[in-house]
């Protein structure tokens, strides 16, 4: 591609044919501020909207202002980023957006974590010149997972992109016109009743309060409270990689040993970890693709293969809801977060003499689909879930925040046993690629036989939203897909309905950017894509630093079969750790 | 249409069609076949005559007899009097505002004498469904000419040299658009005619899509074949049911003769036609919304570049022009470039459409050369201010547009006049006002419609059109202060300098050209809490002049809240807290004694 020149404030730049003008400015550390405009090039989320208007400059020879979010260079181009007019128009069109913005900033969720807050103050504003102007407002519609609050939607549509464009779901879209426009599901039915897959991507991306999760805290708080209760909690791999950030830690550091004593300090019973429960799912899954994989090699032709997996609640709501006829081609085996909760209220309830309904499971994840998946009916017995509370790692701050705990001060501390017993294996369940690779290590050495010499598989990591890669096990030549973001999901799932031409054996697939490091729960991530990796980079250091990193060999796990579910897929262990997908017609 | 002696010309326009101008023409072919006419005289329903106003038409040829305001059983006298016995009827025909003098032949008409009927060359003299008719006025001799006689390259020349500018709104050249979707290079390419004509009162495209459909698909085709389209769209807003009517079976019947399909007039070149239905919004007259609406996607802009040329429907190169730009080429080919450039000022070419509306006499659709001044179309073609009234200003380019007053009347109307006056060409909606007319109220009626039809995309378009419509209520109602009006000035500033399309980079032009011009009536409304033009209810004030009023009891008896109080024979009061202004006492009044201050 050709360079072009442009002038920018008096300072020259070349940039790529293509560029914007925002580019250029960065290249040059001209910092433009923008608030619709969000760029996450590494899972090619650009939203194009334009919509806001804030990031306006001058341009020479241009009879308007130009969006520079959204303005293409060209050769020879002299921009003005800082003249009175651009000032002008930024101003009145900040206190145009809050003059349409509710003033709750203290009591709104994303206090602190506000895009259009932080405008206000890096303005200097100290007046919106439209007294008693009409305020849009809608109806509040609550889900199990997400609140929309949309009066204070600034129709900057990054979820729309999100949701659209990224995940290919697309619940939410623009509606009505004028002042009255909105983002909104189609016939604006309830968040609830659309085809709302409760990734929660929306929430990430959404720079105010319009979109936030429900907040489950106050229920733990009153389940620790309860004298007559056992409370348990249990911690997604992903959740130890970000939490730091929430007390302004640097992204990508590791604060598990601080995490458990700050839940200890909450006043949990027993602190476990979901990774257990994860090299679980390695052993039940793991079995079930050796399973499926030597059946075809003996000819069965009923099989269905690739086997594709179960863990990510958001990726099961997607394919029940959008491949209705694939549903049989999912593992069955329940997600983590679940089999965890189904052997703590089972095997551990029955270790501690109580009964299951004494015992209140909580769960700390990075996600929010979390919340939706431990309220589903067929996780219950008798009306009492597996998972009571699922809560997000920013709600999980908070708690911790309100408690009066010091998180960085706090000592290391390791989970309880046995339930807080893991391997690497389990850790990497929070990043894309790692699922698959974990089971890739079982299921290497109980095809073969064979101990793994190198337990990494390189091949199988990264940040590419549709990875392919070929393992050699023994005269097998293992194909795996991995999909990160539903938007790839869909393509690899097309694939499949399509005969399956590239021989996929098994697929991993996580319906967040970025696997549940990316999670619509975890810390603020404000566009910068980079927390992402160092998030990643960081499960992997707590993989390679750990003793055991393959989940067959978790101890924990052998005694959990030797002594109640017999072995995988056995029929204790189908009862408790496998599932089934029904149908969702939805809008 | 030779073996006819004559032909009596119904209008079937959507206006005179609403005055049962259908039966107008049953009853005439009743009466004629009565009378044993029914070979001799050709009875067609024509597209509109533009002389609204006085609808519904008949027009007789050979003789150009206009007869206005027709009953359907008018319909007997006409044939009876005129087809049998060749005499005129008097009462029918067209008299003078200013002479009362009537008018036989229509080419006598002031409303006609300075119009010049390019685009709407057929409108009103054609039967819109018959395609003969069509081809017998040069129909689709021009699309054979480029087919068989030119170049792509050379139609894209002839346009440009002819000077078009687009008729929607914009004025970009024509040819140099279709030069620029000709030059990318892609597998599909699509010609799209814009008849989402949205304008308040504006009725130019409908016009011609019901008098003249064939002239937009003989030009799509030819705008198909110069930059290389095979496919062509109209995107129509579904309330224009008459005009689809006859723009369907238009494309049926240029199926039917091989002039739209596979393989036209043997040349190779293939072309069609498909129609998408827009559903009224304003904002999809701009090209990118309309074309994500017919995506099937919510009609709203897009930044530009990328511009429709290089990524339009589906991302392919798609060309957009308004019908009434479409409806030029045919004659642009036929007659040549330099017989259009020959009409017109420097830099704006041809003929330009008006629907003239307000307080005028001659309410209607006009075509004049560019160039004609404001005056001449007020005054001379649209035959002056209505009542008698005193003219104050008149608002072209419709909700985009500004207001132009007594000083600019003798501006030749063209692209880069109106412009340069603070107003602008648009689409072609002229809207008289007179001096009962307040320009803080015309300002506030068309920010409530960009308000309305704002798509809600960008910010200053979304909030900004909303608060200025608050701020201009206030006004109105006289609760607005002078900090208001600096508040008017500046946020108009930043929303024309700030929204993403069209739409929204103009919305503040109906206050900019008034607040300057109209200053005093602002302040008055602020300082005063007066209407000078006595419009604004929420400040007027009704009072009954002791020296007039008789004592009649007729106001206190229509007034609806009872605020008028006195006795027979004495001086009634209009209690000021309890009237509601609605004006029925003022209407009722015989001694002219009551007042609206």
């Amino acid at each position: 591609m050709s360079d072009i020149k442009v002038t920018i404030d008096g300072k020259q730049v070349v940039v790529p044919k293509g560029s914007t003008i925002l580019q250029a400015a960065q290249k040059v550390g001209i910092h433009i501020p923008t608030l619709c405009h969000l760029d996450l090039h590494d899972i090619k989320m650009v939203n194009k909207a334009a919509s806001c208007r804030i990031c306006v400059v001058e341009v020479e020879g241009r009879r308007n202002l130009a969006p520079a979010c959204a303005t293409p260079v060209f050769d020879g181009m002299v921009v003005k980023t800082n003249t009175v007019r651009v000032l002008n128009a930024r101003k009145v069109v900040l206190e145009l957006l809050l003059s349409d913005h509710p003033k709750d900033c203290l009591i709104c969720p994303k206090s602190g974590n506000c895009e259009l807050q932080e405008l206000a103050e890096t303005f200097g504003l100290r007046e919106v010149r439209f007294k008693d102007a009409k305020q849009s407002t809608y109806r509040k519609d609550y889900s199990t997972t997400i609140i929309r609050d949309m009066d204070k939607c600034i129709m900057c549509r990054r979820c729309e992109t999100m949701c659209n464009e990224v995940q290919t779901v697309g619940a939410l879209s623009g509606i009505n016109r004028g002042f009255n426009a909105v983002v909104a599901t189609s016939f604006e039915v309830n968040l609830e009743d659309s085809v709302c897959t409760h990734c929660g991507q929306c929430v990430a991306v959404c720079p105010v309060g319009a979109l936030s999760e429900k907040d489950y805290t106050w229920d733990v708080v009153e389940a620790l409270a309860d004298p007559d209760k056992v409370v348990v909690v249990q911690t997604a791999p992903a959740v130890r990689a970000a939490l730091g950030e929430e007390f302004g830690m640097e992204p990508g550091t590791l604060v598990t040993g601080k995490m458990v004593a700050a839940l200890r300090r909450l006043g949990f019973d027993y602190v476990f970890d979901t990774d257990f429960a994860a090299d679980l799912t390695i052993m039940e899954e793991g079995t079930e693709l050796l399973d499926r994989i030597k059946r075809f090699l003996d000819g069965d032709k009923t099989v269905k293969l690739p086997i594709l997996t179960s863990c990510c609640p958001g990726w099961v709501n997607f394919f029940e809801s959008q491949f209705p006829e694939l549903l049989d081609v999912p593992s069955t085996a329940k997600s983590p977060q679940q089999m965890f909760g189904a052997i703590a209220k089972s095997y551990y309830a029955e270790k501690l003499g109580i009964p299951r309904e004494k015992m209140v499971v909580v769960s700390v994840m990075p996600c929010l689909a979390k919340k939706y998946e431990a309220s589903r009916d067929e996780f219950a017995v008798n009306g009492n879930p597996d998972v009571d509370i699922s809560i997000s790692t920013r709600e999980l701050a908070h708690l911790i925040k309100k408690a009066n705990i010091e998180f960085k001060d706090l000592e290391d501390e390791d989970f309880d046993k046995p339930l807080g017993e893991s391997t690497g294996a389990g850790v990497i369940f929070g990043t894309t690629g790692g699922v698959i690779e974990a089971a890739t290590r079982t299921a290497y050495e109980l095809f073969t036989g064979k101990p793994l010499e190198k337990v990494e598989f390189e091949q199988l990591r990264g940040m590419e939203g549709v990875r392919t890669a070929t393992v050699k096990m023994g005269d097998l030549d293992l194909n795996i897909g991995i999909a990160h973001g539903l938007g790839n999901a869909r393509k690899l799932l097309e694939e499949i309905k399509n005969g399956n031409p590239r021989n996929f054996h098994a697929i991993e697939i996580m319906a967040c950017p970025g696997g549940c490091i990316g999670g619509g729960g975890q810390p603020y991530h404000h566009g910068n894509i980079e927390i992402l990796k160092k998030r990643a980079e960081a499960i992997y250091r707590e993989d390679a630093n750990k003793p055991i990193r393959k989940s067959h060999e978790n101890p924990a796990i052998k005694e959990l079969y030797d002594t109640y579910l017999g072995h995988p897929m056995s029929e204790r262990a189908h009862k408790l750790l496998h599932t089934k997908y029904t149908p969702k017609e939805r809008v | 249409m030779s073996k006819y002696k004559m032909h009596v010309l119904v209008c079937g326009g959507t206006g005179c069609l609403s005055s049962n101008s259908s039966q107008i023409v049953d009853n005439i072919k009743k009466y004629l076949k009565e009378n044993g006419m029914e070979n001799d005289v050709q009875v067609l329903k024509t597209g509109c005559f533009g002389f609204c106003e006085k609808g519904p038409i008949v027009k007789i040829l050979p003789d150009n007899t206009f007869y206005v305001q027709v009953k359907p059983e008018d319909a007997e006298i006409i044939v009876k009097e005129h087809l049998v016995k060749g005499r005129k009827v008097e009462r029918l025909l067209y008299k003078e505002p200013l002479t009362n003098k009537s008018i036989e032949d229509s080419k006598h008409m002031d409303f006609y004498k300075k119009q010049m009927r390019v685009a709407l060359r057929n409108c009103g003299f054609i039967d819109p469904d018959n395609i003969d008719e069509y081809i017998a006025r040069d129909g689709y001799q021009a699309l054979g000419k480029a087919l068989t006689e030119m170049t792509p390259e050379t139609v894209i020349e002839e346009v440009k040299k002819s000077g078009l500018r687009g008729r929607g709104g914009g004025g970009f050249p024509t040819g140099l658009k279709w030069e620029f979707a000709h030059k990318n290079k892609a597998d599909q390419k699509y010609v799209v005619c814009n008849a989402d004509e949205g304008d308040p009162g504006a009725f130019m495209d409908r016009s011609i899509l019901e008098g003249d459909p064939h002239s937009v698909v003989e030009a799509m085709a030819i705008c198909g074949y110069a930059i290389g389209a095979n496919k062509g769209l109209v995107y129509i807003r579904a309330e224009y049911p008459l005009a689809i009517q006859r723009l369907r079976n238009a494309i049926k019947s240029a199926r039917e003769y091989g002039l739209l399909g596979k393989d036209i007039l043997g040349t190779g070149f293939d072309f069609d036609i498909e129609i998408k239905y827009g559903a009224g919004a304003f904002v999809c007259g701009e090209e990118t919304a309309l074309i994500h609406s017919m995506e099937g996607g919510r009609g709203e802009p897009t930044t530009k570049p990328p511009f429709p040329a290089e990524s339009g429907f589906w991302g392919k190169p798609t060309n957009v022009n308004n019908v009434e730009t479409f409806a030029n080429i045919p004659v642009i080919l036929l007659k040549g470039a330099d017989w259009f450039s020959s009409i017109g000022t420097e830099k704006s070419k041809g003929t330009k459409v008006f629907a003239l509306a307000g307080k005028i006499n001659n309410v209607g659709l006009i075509e004049v050369p560019m160039g004609t001044t404001l005056r001449e179309v007020i005054f001379d073609i649209g035959g002056g201010i209505k009542n008698g009234k005193k003219f104050k200003a008149v608002q072209t380019g419709g909700p985009s547009g500004g207001c132009l007053t007594e000083k600019d009347l003798d501006t030749p109307i063209d692209f880069d006049n109106l412009l340069a006056k603070g107003s602008m060409m648009g689409s072609g909606g002229m809207i008289v006002m007179d001096e009962d007319d307040c320009m803080p109220s015309v300002a506030k009626f068309y920010l409530e419609f960009t308000e309305d039809e704002s798509c809600g995309k960008c910010t200053p378009c979304r909030v900004g059109t909303k608060r200025l419509s608050e701020i201009l209520t206030k006004i109105t109602e006289g609760k607005g202060t002078m900090e208001d009006l600096q508040t008017l000035k500046t946020l108009s500033q930043t929303i024309k300098d700030t929204a993403l399309c069209g739409l929204g980079q103009t919305a503040p032009n109906p206050v900019l050209s008034t607040i300057e011009t109209f200053w005093d009536e602002y302040v008055a409304h602020v300082k005063e809490h007066r209407c000078p033009a006595g419009q604004c209810t929420a400040l007027l004030q009704y009072k009954i002049l002791e020296e007039k009023c008789i004592g009649c009891t007729a106001c206190s008896r229509v007034c609806p809240v009872g605020a008028i109080s006195g006795k027979v024979k004495s001086t009634h009061v209009i209690d000021q807290d309890k009237c509601i202004k609605c004006g029925a006492c003022y209407d009722k009044c015989k001694f002219s004694a009551i007042v609206r201050q």
